[in-house]
């Protein structure tokens, strides 16, 4: 369908007058024509039947699938081993009260894990032959840390750095556990950071260096901001995926919305509470996604108006 | 708006469809057998050497890996020594199935008593008896009275806790899902929380490098942790019997399997004839005194 430049910004004005209260009381004397009219209803239609099919198509879909779930040989039993409302109201107070070490876990080893990654990642990008140790040094920890699986890293933490019995270093799991989550994951954050900080073009740096900016202001003030802008919905996902495995501090013994759940389905042979506790997290992930995306949409608000000089 | 374009709107009609397809597919295969099994093999005689085991002329049973000491010996169940292995080929042969009939089967313990199709026709791996269990898998009788005990290193405070009181103020660790952890948070009631370990392993490093005072298992574990892995360990002592009934490890059957009242009967004739106690005296003779905390 081709449509001229000027009838489909007419066009434009006209819906919006349309949804503020009908067409034709905007005062400019302006009468749709019978051709608009019979165009806006043949549209309505066809969207009242699209809405109609996918409503249709989703019933179908859903009860399809719940009648071969619950028709299934097993559900009886499944049904009682994983969806027992005797065993989520067991559960549920015993997994909240785990998931607030996972939540304390998040925010402390979210916010180390930024600084440090975001570090490594200056580290990495820092020019100049007299950084080069420092830059071998970043490039081999994120290559170490990013490589070694987080279950041996924290074994090798949790369990390990005790055993050396070294004076003044804690043996508490939760403070190791949290350690070793933090080498892990500032890994990935940095390689994030830095994937950031060379995606911005070399002209921004260039230019900012003909202003009479240092390296480093460059940096601080002309790259970083434009690299952090991008990096938001990649570090979201790790911030994510690092909520799920604090879980994992639960190897020195600490009790956490996982374990707690294990304690009751050891005790019972019923799985319900994990059932529970897989909620909770993902009630948490949706918060969380969900503010990130307006942070998102407000910075680039602010871009564009800041733009549009 | 801009209407998709036909091919991918037919790209998601095709998977749509293609997943239907396969939920109804595959849905309908797990757990026949085992709904059959129960009415089919109502049989209550125990024909020896005849059950309606998994192969048939065999019989296989799981345990977890790696399997501990003294229950099993070196990590390997099908040499029949250590005691949950020797009562396993006792029960075999009480059932007529020889020990070239006996196939073993590596089963992690959160996996035993999970719905669906079980491998095995029965597991043997320390589980203890419950009600509460009994909901989700069946038991046979019990092969073997089991009491906790609690483990310190020798020379701490919590090695010197001669009562239950006296563990109060301890850090604790035992293994999740065990009758041990129950014994903590039920009976000891400590005022920190107990630290609760994936396996014995753990809690057994933990102790040595003094993130808990004292580690709770049952009892010949206990013995063979203090004798032969944490050897600067010592038993504290053992905890009386909850309610005054003992606590006993039985042998898992998938709920509801036609096997279980053979199964149950063979235990019970081994317990009656004195093979049990003997199996018992040879294996887990040192699992006889600690003293009693009360």
């Amino acid at each position: 369908m081709t449509v001229t430049k000027g009838e489909s910004a007419r066009e434009g004005a006209d819906d919006k007058g349309d949804m503020t209260g009908g067409a034709g009381q905007s005062g400019d004397g302006y009468v749709p024509s019978q051709r608009r009219l019979a165009r806006e209803r043949y549209r309505r239609a066809r969207a009242r039947r699209a809405t109609a099919i996918a409503a249709l198509s989703t019933l179908v879909t859903a009860a399809v699938l719940y009648l071969v779930v619950v028709n299934a040989p097993g559900w009886p039993r499944t049904k009682e081993t994983f969806f027992s409302a005797h065993y989520a109201r067991e559960a549920f107070p015993k997994v909240l009260e785990g998931l607030w070490l996972n939540v304390r876990l998040l925010l402390i080893c979210g916010a180390a894990v930024l600084v440090l990654g975001m570090l490594i990642a200056v580290a990495r990008t820092l020019r100049g032959p007299v950084f080069f140790p420092l830059r071998v040094l970043a490039a081999a920890y994120t290559d170490f840390f990013r490589g070694l699986p987080l279950i041996i890293n924290l074994m090798i933490v949790v369990l390990g750095v005790p055993a050396l019995r070294l004076q003044g270093v804690t043996v508490d799991p939760v403070l190791l556990g949290g350690t070793a989550l933090t080498l892990t994951y500032s890994a990935y954050v940095a390689e994030v950071f830095r994937a950031g900080i060379e995606s911005v073009h070399p002209s921004q740096r260039a230019a900012a260096r003909s202003l009479g900016l240092t390296n480093r202001q460059a940096l601080r003030h002309v790259v970083l901001p434009q690299a952090v802008r991008r990096q938001v919905p990649p570090l979201l996902n790790d911030l994510v995926s690092l909520q799920k495995d604090t879980g994992l501090v639960s190897i020195g013994g600490a009790v956490d919305a996982v374990r707690a759940a294990d304690i009751i389905v050891g005790r019972s042979l019923n799985y319900t509470p994990y059932i529970v506790a897989g909620l909770v997290f993902v009630a948490l992930t949706i918060p969380m996604t969900r503010f990130t995306d307006w942070v998102t949409a407000r910075t680039d608000r602010r871009r564009a108006q800041g733009g549009s000089l | 708006m801009h209407p998709a374009p036909r091919a991918l709107r037919r790209a998601l009609a095709a998977v749509t469809v293609a997943l239907l397809a396969t939920a109804v597919g595959c849905a309908p295969q797990p757990e026949e057998k085992t709904t059959a099994a129960p009415s089919g093999s109502a049989a209550k005689s125990c024909t020896k050497g005849k059950l309606a085991t998994k192969t048939s002329g065999r019989l296989t049973i799981a345990t977890d890996e790696p399997a501990y000491e003294p229950w099993f010996k070196d990590d390997k169940p099908a040499n029949g020594k250590g005691f949950e292995s020797a009562v396993a080929y006792a029960v075999a042969r009480q059932l007529g199935y020889g020990k070239g009939a006996v196939v073993w089967q590596s089963v992690p313990f959160n996996k035993a008593f999970a719905p669906g199709v079980k491998s095995f026709d029965f597991d043997i791996n320390q589980v203890s008896i419950s009600a509460e269990r009994r909901k989700a898998v069946d038991f046979s009788s019990g092969y073997y009275d089991v009491r906790q005990a609690v483990i310190a290193l020798k020379g701490s405070k919590a090695a010197e806790a001669t009562s239950v009181a006296d563990l109060k103020k301890l850090k604790l660790g035992a293994q999740v899902g065990t009758t041990s952890l129950d014994y903590i948070t039920d009976v000891v009631k400590p005022a920190r929380q107990a630290a609760v370990y994936a396996k014995n392993d753990q809690a057994k490093s933990a102790l040595k490098n003094g993130q808990v005072d004292a580690v709770v298992t049952d009892l010949p574990t206990a013995f063979y942790i203090t004798a032969a892995e944490v050897t600067n360990a010592k038993i504290v002592g053992q905890f009386e019997n909850r309610g005054g009934t003992a606590e006993q490890f039985g042998l898992v059957l998938d709920k509801g399997s036609g096997l279980t009242p053979c199964v149950t009967a063979a235990v019970d004739a081994l317990r009656k004839d004195g093979t049990l106690a003997a199996i018992e005296k040879q294996w887990l003779s040192d699992a006889v005194d600690a003293p009693v905390l009360k």
